[in-house]
Order: C-alpha cells, then sequence, then structure tokens
C-alpha cells in the first residue's frame, strides 16, 4: 500500500490544532506556525509528485450502511485549491501575530481555529464522496463561525450568526439533495453509493436531478455569494479581523464555485445546462452590482467584500458558459482570486491596524507618510483590477473569452465589469492614498511597513506576478479538469468563426 | 377434555427484566432494614450491580446460537432485535441518568432530591429535616421499578401488557418529579399536571385498547393485523381505536399536541430526574410506538401516515418555534426535547422496512436516540453543575460567558449542542440523516424538506446558547460546582460519544440495521 499522502496532509494541521489545546503560553504561535509551515511543504510535496504523474487515490470503508467511504483524491482543480489553502494558511498566521485583546479571545485559539480550518477545507477539496464533502463542507462552518465571532470587531456576533445562518440555510437544503441521491442510488442500483465516480455511471430521471441539482446550487450560490443571498459577505468581512477574512473569502467562499463544477456539472449536466441561462443572468447581475456597490463603499472592508461579489460573477459566469478556456479560467480565477485578495485585505490589515479605522473617509495621503505600504496597497490593488501582467489578468480574459465565443451579448455585458473594477480600485487608492496628508492621519502613520509586514505581502507578491507571467505553471493542471467537465457536460466548445473567407 | 398447558416462561431471556424487578424489591427493603446513614451508598451499590447483571444477561441471551428469538412469557413479550437493542439502550441510558440521581457533592453534600418530601415547603418540618441532613434514598427503587416497565413497554407484544408496562413506568415518575430539593412548589405543580395529563392519556390508551379488542377481538399484536387483513367487523372501530391508542402513546413522546405537559415537567422535576425523562421515557414511549403500528397496524399505514406526517410536522415547528423564545435553559431542553421528537416521528412516518445492510426506520430512530440519549443526559448533567448561590442557574443569560471562566465545559456543552443541532462530524448530523433517509426513501420526501427547513430554525436556537456561552459577557456570581465522578462520568462519555458517533457511525449503524425487524 502506498503512503496515504493526501489522509496526511490533511490531518497534519488538525494534530497541529490539537497541539494548540495544551496550554503552551508564549511558544503557542511558534508551533501553530511551524505545522502551518509543515502542511505547506507536505502540499508542495504532493504537488511535485502529481506534476512527476503520480495519481493520488484513497479508499477506505467508512458507513457501508450509507454507502459512503473514506474517498479522497486530486485532480488538477483540486490540487490548485489545496495548494492555495496551504500557502494563505501560513501567509495569515504572520499577518495576524498579534491578533486579539480587548476582551477577545487569545491568539493561541486563533492559531488553532485556523489548523482546523485548514484542515478541514484541505479534506473538502480532496473529498471524492458526496456525504464526505458534505460533511466538510458543513464543518467548516464552525471554526469559521468562532474565527469571526471571537476576534472580530464590536459587532462580531451578529455578523457570525448572520454568516452561520446563511451557510446553514444553503447547507441544509443541499442536505435534502444528499438525502435524495441516497434514495436515487438505491433504487438505480439496489445497494447505496456516495462516490462520484460511481454516480456519474447512474442514469437518473431528469426531474429529479433537476430537484437535487438545485438543493446543491442553492448551497453553492450562498457560499460563492451571488446577489441576492450576498448580504452576509460584506457585514462579515467588515467585522471579522482581515486575517479571517482572507481565509473566508479566499477560500472557503471557493467551494461554492468549486462545488458547482464538481458536483452540479459532474453530477447533473442535463440539469446544469437547463439552469445555465438562470446562473449566467446572476453571475452578470452580481458583476454588476458588486462593483457599483464597492465604488459606492464607505468602509474599506466591505469595499472588497463587494469587489469579490463582483469576481464570483466572472467565476460563474466561466463555468455556466460551458467552454474549456472559461473553466479553466474560472479555476485559474478562483486561485488568482485568492491570492489577490488575502493581499488586499492583509494590506487594509496593515492600515486599519495603523489608523484604527476602517473607514475610507478617515484616510489621505498616506502614500506621503508610508510608500511602501501605499505602494503594495496599489499593487495589491491593480491585482484586483486584473492589469496585464498581474495574473488575475490571464484568468479574467479567459472568463471573457470563453463568453464571448459562447455568447457574445454577455460577454459585451460582463466586459463592462472591468470597467467598473477599474473605478473602484484607483478611486479607493486615490481617496486614502493621495492627496494632502490630514492631521489625524499623520498622527497614526508612524512607520511604514514593518519587517514581518513585508514578509507577509512579499510571497504573495510574488506569487501573484510569477502566475501573471508565466500561467501556463497553473494552467497545465487545470485545464484536464475543464475538459474532463465538459466531456462530462456534452457540449463541444464553440467553434470561433474564421471571418469572412472561412466558409 | 383439553388438557392445561403448564405456562411457559423464559427465565434466562426475561433476566434482565426480573433482575431489574428484584432489583427494585431489594433497594424497598433496604430502606426498611438499613440504618439511615447507609441506605444511600448500599443504594448505589445495588443499582450499579443491578444494571451490570442485567446487561450481562442480556448479552448472553443475545449470543446464544439461535438469537433465541420468539415470543416469551406466553406470548406477551415479544423478544426480537429491537428488543435487544432497545433494552441495551435503556440499561445503559438507565445507569447513566442514575449516576446523576447520586451527586452529592454539588450541594454541600446532599442530592437533588427534597429532604423530605412529605414536608410543607417552607415549614418548620422541612428545615428539621434539612438540619438532620435526612435524604430521600428511595428515589432509586423508584427509577428502577420505572426503568423495568420501560423494558416491558418496549418489548410488550399485547396491548395489556403494554398497558401495565406503561403504568409501571410512568407511577414512579409522576412521584420523582414532585421531588425537587430547591423550588419546591414549582416541582409538586409539576407532578401533579403529569399526574392528572398522564392519567388522562393512560384512559385515552385503554379506552383505544377496547376499541381495538372490539375490532379484532384480540389483544395480541399480530392477532390485530391478521384482523385488518380479514375484517370481521367495520373499520369505524379500528380507525376510533387507532387514535386513541395514538393520543396515548404521544402523549408520552411528548408530541405536539400532546406535548404541553413537557416545559413545566422538564422545568418542575429535579434535574436528573429530568434528565432520565428525556432519554428513557422517551426511547421507551418510541419503542412501543413503532413495534405498536408496524405490527398491529402495519397493514393499516396508508391511514395513519398522513395524521402522523401531520403531527410530525407540527411538533418540530411548534418544538423549533417556542424553543426560540425561551430564556430558561431546562425550558429551552425540554423544547428541544420536543423538536427531537418531531424529527424522529419523520421516520415513523416513511416507515421503511428492513432491507439487508441499509437502514430501515427502526434503525435510523434508533441510532437517533441514541445519540440524542448520550448528548441529552450530558446536558442535563452540565445544569446541574452550573450554579450560584441558590443553586442551579437555569436562566441562559446566567450561562453567559461561561467559556471564559470554564472553557472545558463550556466546550463540551457547546458540542452537545452542536449534536443536538444535526451539524456534522457529530453524531446528531448522522442521526439526522438516517431519520430524513428512512423517510425520504418511504415516499415522504415533502416531509424531509419540512423537517430540513425546521433543522435551521433549530440550529438558530442552539447558536443562541453557544453565543451566550462564548460571546457575552460573564455573568457575575455563577459558577461551575465541584462535581464528582457520578456527574462527570455521564458528562465525558456524552461529549465522547457525541464526537465518536459522528465520525465512526458504521459500528452503530451495522449493529441497528442487523436487527432492525420486528417479530410479528
Amino acid at each position: 500500500m502506498t503512503f496515504p499522502w493526501l489522509t496526511f496532509l490533511g490531518l497534519a494541521p488538525l494534530l497541529g490544532a490539537a497541539v494548540l489545546c495544551l496550554p503552551l503560553k508564549h511558544a503557542a504561535r511558534w508551533v501553530g506556525m511551524a505545522f502551518a509551515l509543515i502542511t505547506a511543504v507536505i502540499g508542495l510535496v504532493i504537488g511535485g509528485l502529481y506534476l512527476a504523474g503520480q495519481t493520488f487515490v484513497e479508499r477506505a470503508p467508512w458507513i457501508p450502511a450509507f454507502g459512503a467511504g473514506w474517498a479522497v483524491g486530486l485532480d488538477g482543480m483540486a490540487l490548485v485549491m489545496v495548494l492555495l489553502t496551504v500557502l494563505l494558511v501560513p501567509v495569515v498566521l504572520l499577518a495576524e501575530w498579534r491578533v486579539g485583546g480587548g476582551g477577545r479571545w487569545s491568539p493561541q485559539v486563533f492559531f488553532a481555529l485556523v489548523l482546523a480550518l485548514e484542515s478541514l477545507s484541505i479534506f473538502t477539496f480532496m473529498a471524492e464522496d458526496v456525504l464526505l464533502f458534505y460533511l466538510f463542507f458543513e464543518a467548516t462552518l464552525i471554526p469559521m463561525y468562532f474565527l469571526i465571532g471571537g476576534f472580530g470587531g464590536p459587532k462580531r456576533a451578529y455578523a457570525a450568526v448572520k454568516f452561520l445562518l446563511f451557510s446553514l440555510a444553503g447547507g441544509l437544503i443541499m442536505l435534502a439533495s444528499v438525502i435524495g441521491i441516497y434514495a436515487w442510488s438505491v433504487q438505480a442500483t439496489g445497494a447505496p453509493t456516495y462516490l462520484l465516480s460511481e454516480l456519474q455511471q447512474l442514469q437518473i430521471d431528469p426531474m429529479l436531478g433537476r430537484w437535487l441539482m438545485l438543493g446543491f446550487l442553492v448551497a453553492f450560490i450562498v457560499k460563492a455569494p451571488m446577489v441576492p443571498v450576498h448580504t452576509w459577505l460584506p457585514t462579515a468581512t467588515e467585522q471579522a479581523t482581515p486575517g479571517s477574512s482572507v481565509l473566508l473569502v479566499g477560500i472557503l467562499d471557493k467551494i461554492g464555485t468549486f462545488g458547482m463544477i464538481r458536483f452540479c456539472l459532474g453530477l447533473f449536466p442535463e440539469a446544469s445546462t437547463w439552469v445555465a441561462p438562470v446562473m449566467i443572468g446572476l453571475a452578470l447581475v452580481s458583476i454588476i452590482y458588486g462593483a457599483i456597490a464597492a465604488i459606492g463603499s464607505s468602509d474599506l472592508l466591505r469595499l472588497v467584500a463587494y469587489t469579490s461579489i463582483s469576481h464570483f460573477g466572472f467565476m460563474v459566469l466561466g463555468i455556466y458558459t460551458f467552454t474549456s478556456v472559461g473553466i479553466s479560467g474560472s479555476i485559474f480565477y478562483m486561485v488568482n482570486h485568492g491570492f489577490s485578495t488575502a493581499a488586499l485585505f492583509l494590506v487594509i490589515g496593515f492600515l486599519i491596524s495603523r489608523r484604527g479605522s476602517a473607514a475610507v473617509a478617515d484616510f489621505g495621503g498616506v502614500q506621503k507618510l508610508a510608500p511602501v505600504l501605499a505602494g503594495v496597497f496599489l499593487m495589491a490593488g491593480l491585482s484586483g483590477l486584473a492589469l496585464p501582467g498581474m495574473s488575475s489578468f490571464v484568468s479574467e480574459f479567459m472568463v471573457l473569452a470563453g463568453a464571448w465565443s459562447a455568447i457574445p451579448w454577455v460577454g459585451a455585458v460582463a466586459s463592462l465589469g472591468t470597467v467598473l473594477a477599474a473605478v473602484y480600485i484607483l478611486l479607493m487608492y486615490q481617496r486614502t492614498m493621495t492627496g494632502p496628508v490630514t492631521p489625524a492621519v499623520a498622527e497614526h502613520f508612524t512607520r511604514d511597513a514593518t519587517a514581518s509586514e513585508k514578509w507577509v505581502i512579499g510571497p504573495l507578491l510574488a506569487v501573484i506576478l510569477l502566475l501573471g507571467f508565466l500561467p501556463n505553471i497553473a494552467l497545465n493542471v487545470i485545464e484536464p479538469t475543464a475538459h474532463q467537465t465538459m466531456s462530462i457536460v456534452g457540449i463541444a466548445d464553440p467553434v470561433a468563426p474564421l471571418g469572412g473567407e472561412a466558409k | 377434555m383439553k388438557s392445561i398447558a403448564a405456562p411457559t416462561f423464559e427465565w434466562l431471556q426475561l433476566a434482565p427484566v426480573l433482575t431489574i424487578l428484584l432489583a427494585a424489591c431489594l433497594g424497598i427493603v433496604i430502606e426498611a432494614v438499613l440504618p439511615r446513614r447507609l441506605r444511600f451508598l448500599a443504594q448505589i451499590g445495588l443499582f450499579e450491580v443491578a444494571i451490570g447483571v442485567a446487561f450481562a444477561f442480556l448479552v448472553i441471551s443475545w449470543r446464544q446460537p439461535e438469537h433465541s428469538q420468539g415470543l416469551l412469557a406466553m406470548g406477551s413479550i415479544s423478544l426480537d432485535g429491537p428488543t435487544y437493542l432497545m433494552w441495551g439502550a435503556l440499561l445503559v441510558f438507565g445507569l447513566l441518568a442514575l449516576l446523576v440521581f447520586s451527586e452529592r457533592d454539588l450541594d454541600n453534600g446532599a442530592t437533588a432530591f427534597a429532604a423530605s418530601a412529605a414536608s410543607v415547603p417552607g415549614s418548620p418540618a422541612e428545615a428539621e429535616a434539612n438540619s438532620a441532613r435526612h435524604e430521600h434514598s428511595e428515589v432509586f427503587p423508584l427509577a428502577m421499578f420505572s426503568l423495568a416497565g420501560m423494558l416491558v413497554f418496549v418489548a410488550a407484544n399485547d396491548l395489556i401488557t403494554a398497558f401495565v408496562a406503561l403504568e409501571v413506568m410512568s407511577l414512579p415518575l409522576y412521584l420523582l418529579s414532585g421531588m425537587a430539593r430547591k423550588r419546591r412548589l414549582l416541582s409538586q405543580e409539576a407532578a401533579l399536571k403529569y399526574f392528572l395529563l398522564g392519567a388522562l392519556s393512560s384512559a385515552f390508551f385503554l379506552f383505544g385498547m377496547a376499541l381495538v379488542y372490539g375490532f379484532s377481538g384480540s389483544f395480541q399484536l399480530s392477532a390485530i393485523n391478521d384482523a385488518i387483513a380479514n375484517p370481521v367487523y367495520g373499520r369505524g372501530l379500528l380507525f376510533t381505536g387507532i387514535a386513541l391508542l395514538a393520543i396515548g402513546l404521544l402523549f408520552k413522546i411528548g408530541a405536539v399536541p400532546f406535548h404541553n405537559w413537557v416545559p413545566d415537567v422538564y422545568v418542575g422535576a429535579p434535574t436528573p430526574v429530568t434528565s432520565f425523562m428525556a432519554i428513557c421515557t422517551k426511547l421507551a414511549a418510541i419503542g412501543a410506538t413503532l413495534r405498536v403500528f408496524f405490527v398491529a397496524f402495519g397493514a393499516e399505514r396508508w391511514t395513519w401516515q398522513p395524521l402522523l406526517a401531520t403531527v410530525a410536522v407540527l411538533t418540530m415547528g411548534i418544538g423549533v418555534v417556542v424553543a426560540l423564545t425561551q430564556t430558561d435553559m431546562k425550558r429551552l431542553l425540554a423544547y428541544s426535547s420536543i423538536s427531537h421528537a418531531g424529527f424522529i416521528l419523520v421516520a415513523v412516518v416513511g416507515a421503511t422496512a428492513g432491507v439487508t445492510g441499509q437502514v430501515n426506520s427502526f434503525g435510523s430512530i434508533l441510532f437517533y436516540l441514541v445519540a440524542y440519549g448520550f448528548a441529552t443526559i450530558a446536558a442535563f448533567a452540565i445544569v446541574t453543575m452550573v450554579r450560584d448561590s441558590a443553586g442551579e442557574v437555569h436562566a441562559i443569560s446566567g450561562w453567559a460567558g461561561l467559556g471564559r471562566k470554564h472553557p472545558w465545559l463550556a466546550g463540551i456543552f457547546a458540542l452537545l449542542m452542536l449534536s443536538f443541532a444535526g451539524i456534522p462530524l457529530t453524531g446528531g448530523f448522522i442521526g439526522k440523516w438516517a431519520v430524513f433517509s428512512a423517510a425520504w426513501r418511504g415516499g415522504y420526501s415533502w416531509l424531509v424538506v419540512a423537517a430540513v427547513a425546521f433543522s435551521l430554525v433549530a440550529a438558530y436556537v442552539y447558536l443562541r446558547v453557544i453565543v451566550t456561552m462564548f460571546f457575552a459577557e460573564p455573568a457575575l456570581g455563577v459558577g461551575v460546582g465541584k462535581a464528582s465522578g457520578m456527574t462527570w462520568v455521564p458528562v465525558v462519555l456524552g461529549a465522547v460519544a457525541s464526537a465518536y458517533l459522528g465520525l465512526f457511525p458504521g459500528p452503530l449503524l451495522d449493529l441497528v440495521t442487523s436487527a432492525s425487524t420486528f417479530l410479528r
């Protein structure tokens, strides 16, 4: 038997969380960081082995009565999401080294919760069994809930409950579908199964398939917040610490778009094409609405949340226009958005820690006092608006190219989102960083970026630029998943018209 | 001339019940002969040994080669897979609840029971009994009698036996409910309310029995089933009889609209007794309901399924919605227990029969009850530990900030709440999954959707408790009493079981599915 790399990878941070339950005093943060780094190394090793051609499939019996088993595996999409997770966590821990205080919980609890969350998210991405996926999908809510409620701003308890109730509502609707899948598989084969690869072989009554698919889709729409069920996200990011917001928006919300590809398209291709027009409509609304709301936001953290809603619109658009390039772009977008939002949230976190406020109006002229901070803020922002050279440009371009080739007018409307993105990012930069130095800003911005802050942002910007110039590193891994999804859905890529002479 | 056959009696198979009954009688003898200071310890030793021996008998009889299934005691007790499993569960939960009964460290060496239940509250006689440190060690034999009644109730194969068992199980509970040491008037009111309503429901049960007998000419469950297949009389008698029997059973389960006693009795009764009622009574009542409805009325299920589906929706709905507004921890747990009864009824409605290797209605319900039972006893045991100078703190506001002062205890309570809410990786989730899937496969997918919606409301109820414990400013003067192992064992076991059943439900699921078919 080969070494169970994936299980090992997922359990490593969980072990770290367990160790952090011991009274470790001042060593706790170092221990937590050590586990996060070990996990990142294991993740990179697995990535290397994957590129070297090794396949990862781990199976063990678990609940035979339900037809559920311990089934984890890796495909391209899962691999990039796992790598995103294991790389972001150490950065977040470093950024939140001084978390807590003011009646909030201790850093040790924060580190333990983050590691527990990391473990559960990794398993969510790797699960190849529907029930297993559902379990981890729901279980990630609990550490996230405590991360918001235990460490956030003054209205953190409210924000945490709002987050949890929205997510649970979606999750419970999905539970009905999960149970429906059980009943369906018993009916179709006589023995229950939850294994994705076995379910994909079964025939399904179209009507039942649509209902079951909708149960999954509702959960994923809430998770990757799309208008009109997005309202929990700005509340959560406004109250949570920037580090928690990175985990929430950068990793957890991706489970929504990840799930659409893996479960909605993977299990119910017919129903997914049936629902596609609605999803494209929702995606366009999210792109435009999120961007406009971001322009109007007076709070930096809310602003980033709204930009994310706009970005999630792009990802969903890429998925439901059913082109290989669109789906590849969408998956790549998930990764890039994770890094660029992380950079944006964390820089804003540094700004807030100095100014003591997240209101746009409380800043002004910062670039004169803290040029390095302002510079990385601009870089992070430009990554958010998908400037060429940044990784997000590649993915956004791919999504739009896919949309243009499938339904041109949709591509046209979505392109408006990129214009609006330039508006919200540059306006934000202009209002906070340029202009005259206000007295309050002069009083608070006494030092530029510290060494540890540079260590937080440096790697993130490096990854963004690296993937921007060499996107094929990721795309080579992602594209097989996209092609496989397309073949399951059974739609051929639209052939680009070659112009007048091609007839 | 017909010869009279000597009555048969299967001693080994019935030994678990007989052991508990014998121990209850011995407990009364102990009260009569032992000096006062020895009684308490003797009773504790007695119930621990008795339940242990009963469990051993159960295992021995289970391991007999032919499983020793069949009708016992001249056809009045049905020994089948469900009986074995429910007996085992009742013995385990009975033991855990009785451990909570025996806690004396929390209140300066006194139990949760009145020093002299017969004295008028606030009278000199009460003060005298208190200062002389009297205590009612009779609570143990009473609980054992009740437990014996429950064991017979879930196995009763005819309605007469079921009725006798119902009374044996209920009467000691009426008494136990009125024996709280603190807030005695409330406790006595609860006991009276429980007794009056309980007597009324017994009357309904009895009337239903009479009508069903009128229809079928027999009290035997299988004979009633045969009569439904070949009816001699019109069905009016049968339908009325089913409805009246259902009232009697649903009352004990605590289902809406027969739930009004639950909050008052759960709050008024001494907390250890509440924990005993919350799981053991519920398990026994649901077990008997399943047997009566599946075995006797199985052929008539198209008639009662829609009725019970309505009751299930009402029970879940009222249970969770009213729980939202509660400010008292015990009342909240009472409404939570009502809503759990509703979730269980969802699977009763599904009435899916056994297929080898798959979870059916009975299996799913038993799993749910086991997960719920461990969590419930632990939750009530924690309620006994959270105290201020006046005794247990029941106001939820008094639990504020418990997570800061006692992170481990609050963490365990939060885990139990998550299990109640059915969050994945807890036993409660697997239980919910199982009962919902049983209903779905029985053709009640709309009921599953309704149940899922109510689960969301329920989740908010439990979240509110977690928010109060972890995110609110600590309440003044409230602490956690120093409890002995008697309380800690159920608490720790409840937490471990909630997590274990969520992570590794396989073995228990296999067990409940392997023996989930009722003997007809």
